[in-house]
């Protein structure tokens, strides 16, 4: 099992390789290439319609590339090109090695049903058929987000925005994913509700071992949860690196302007 | 008595023959829902004009045809689909399920059990079964696709949540041939078992909806449920006012406006018949008055 463990730990999670999606005349994301590994949290900043979300509806395998691929190892070990994967398997990992929290809680969110139900689905989606322990695991889970249990049989539409957005991580980390999606995930919400969030999903990133690819325009987002940074403009991958070094001392002339354009403390 | 202008059951030839083939691919996958070019029919939808192209495209000269409505022979829809059928196909119509070769229903399996050789058509008025928590037919079509049905759990869930119980008591999912889930149409939950190993071909088709599907003879049908919460049956708690029937599916009939009510069976051919085999119940003082004048 260690040795397993060891030898995923070497080997990336997803690999992107020379990645484009053109829309008619417009290059929406131009050859983007980089590799994650399990446990690795990468941000994608940039400003708006700098291709940000566009990559990261590639990289889940939502949108086809114009050109260039994405490869994941599976939970088998085996490295597979997304595009290659059936419609099934490729739903199936969606709902199981995957996460995916959107922006706007009410697309990730059934609102009309009840909490639990919320985070059960995935659980009921890969054959869990006892209501009991169903109930249990999401009770748990709502916990963990920071839920108040006693709120398990209200829908999501009587919660505040805040509980919105981690009701949907909580649904998107029941099944255990390895590599979790998030566009905006702090988008919307108010600064000290942000903060909160940003500790909660720090600390679930760190006790899971989550790899997970965070799209933001906001740089303290990456700087809080980020080991990586990816600088978009134009569709392209302006500068990389670690976010320590990418926030600290930029080097492209873009990355210095969104850099300085954070007000100071 | 045919009636001049029209063709044998109503419909012409080529449409009974592209419903025919509908209905031929529907039990050639069990379950499954085959759309098929829905007609309009001299009747509004909702009152069975999937059910009556169905049973128009299979019914022959030598059938036999009963129609039910809530399990009842008597109502207005069960009527007027007999007499349709009466009038363009002049078929022999009658009561008795067991004489009876194509049943048309609505809302119920008849109470005693069916035979080889018999059709039991449904009436169906929204044939998808997780319409309700999935609104795109894209998507549930998808789903159906690929037996993605933990949201049909989703909807039980719900229940239990809310009710303490699987509260939903008609149109409860089942499992066909364990592969397509399959809404039942509206018929209590006290009926899913009658589909499981029928000897009885059931066919599905709903108009509107522009759907056919088909269960064979002999096909497992499983109501779908939680390992902690199984699969039940709902009846009221009561015998048959008239026949005394205790097993039976009752309707809850308010007799007066200071809380008197009675039960007594839906299947009125079922009641009937065993009041004239001499079975009475608390209230059946003059069972066949009704009869009298038939």
């Amino acid at each position: 099992m260690s040795e397993l463990s060891r030898l995923d730990n070497d080997q990336p999670l997803l690999v992107a390789e020379g990645l484009a999606k053109n829309y008619g005349q417009l290059a929406a994301c131009r050859d983007v290439s980089f590799s994650l590994y399990p446990g690795e949290v990468l941000a994608i900043v940039g400003e708006s319609g700098s291709g940000k979300s566009t990559l990261l509806q590639l990289l889940s395998a939502q949108l086809a590339p114009s050109a260039g691929c994405v490869s994941y190892r599976m939970r088998d070990g085996v490295l597979r090109d997304l595009a290659d994967l059936g419609e099934a398997e490729r739903r199936f990992l969606f709902r199981t090695d995957w996460g995916y929290v959107h922006q706007d809680p009410a697309q990730g969110l059934r609102m009309a049903v009840s909490a639990g139900a919320n985070v059960g689905e995935r659980l009921m989606a890969v054959g869990w058929n006892h209501y009991g322990r169903i109930r249990d695991t999401a009770s748990t889970w709502l916990e963990r987000v920071e839920i108040d249990v006693g709120r398990i049989d209200d829908a999501p539409k009587t919660y505040s925005g805040g509980m919105r957005q981690r009701l949907q991580i909580a649904r998107n980390l029941v099944t255990e994913p390895r590599l979790v999606f998030m566009d905006e995930p702090t988008g919307g919400l108010d600064v000290s509700v942000q903060a909160r969030l940003l500790d909660l999903m720090r600390n679930l990133v760190s006790e899971l071992g989550l790899a997970a690819i965070i799209v933001t325009h906001d740089l303290a987002v990456a700087r809080l949860l980020s080991h990586r940074v990816m600088v978009m403009k134009g569709g392209r991958v302006i500068e990389t690196g670690l976010t320590d070094q990418v926030l600290d001392d930029p080097r492209e002339p873009y990355t210095q302007l969104l850099v300085s354009s954070i007000l100071p403390p | 008595m045919n009636a001049p202008t029209y063709n044998f059951a109503y419909l012409d030839e080529q449409t009974k023959r592209m419903i025919r083939r509908a209905i031929l691919k529907a039990i050639a996958i069990p379950g499954y829902q085959v759309p098929f070019a829905s007609r309009e029919m001299p009747m509004p939808y909702g009152w069975g004009t999937g059910g009556v192209q169905v049973t128009a495209a299979i019914l022959g000269p030598q059938d036999v045809l009963k129609v039910i409505d809530q399990g009842s022979d008597d109502t207005t829809n069960a009527i007027s689909i007999r007499k349709f059928f009466g009038k363009t196909a002049g078929v022999e119509t009658t009561t008795s399920t067991t004489d009876a070769t194509v049943i048309q229903t609505r809302h119920r399996i008849p109470e005693a059990p069916l035979h080889a050789g018999q059709v039991l058509v449904y009436q169906v008025p929204i044939p998808e079964p997780l319409r309700f928590l999935e609104p795109r037919e894209t998507e549930t079509r998808r789903m159906h696709a690929l037996a993605e049905y933990g949201l049909m759990h989703v909807k039980l869930y719900e229940d239990i949540a809310r009710f303490g119980h699987i509260a939903t008591a008609y149109a409860y999912p089942v499992k066909v041939n364990a592969r397509y889930v399959m809404d039942p149409s509206p018929t209590p939950k006290f009926d899913n078992p009658k589909m499981d190993n029928c000897p009885a071909l059931q066919l599905f088709g709903a108009g509107r909806e522009k759907r056919i599907y088909a269960i064979p003879p002999y096909t497992t049908v499983v109501s779908l449920d939680f390992e902690d919460h199984p699969f039940t049956r709902y009846r009221f708690d009561a015998p048959c006012a008239l026949c005394g029937a205790a097993d039976s599916y009752l309707d809850e009939i308010v007799t007066d406006d200071k809380g008197g009510r009675m039960f007594v069976c839906s299947d009125t051919d079922f009641c009937e018949q065993r009041q004239a085999a001499g079975h009475h119940g608390a209230l059946s003082a003059a069972p066949h008055k009704e009869k009298a004048h038939v």
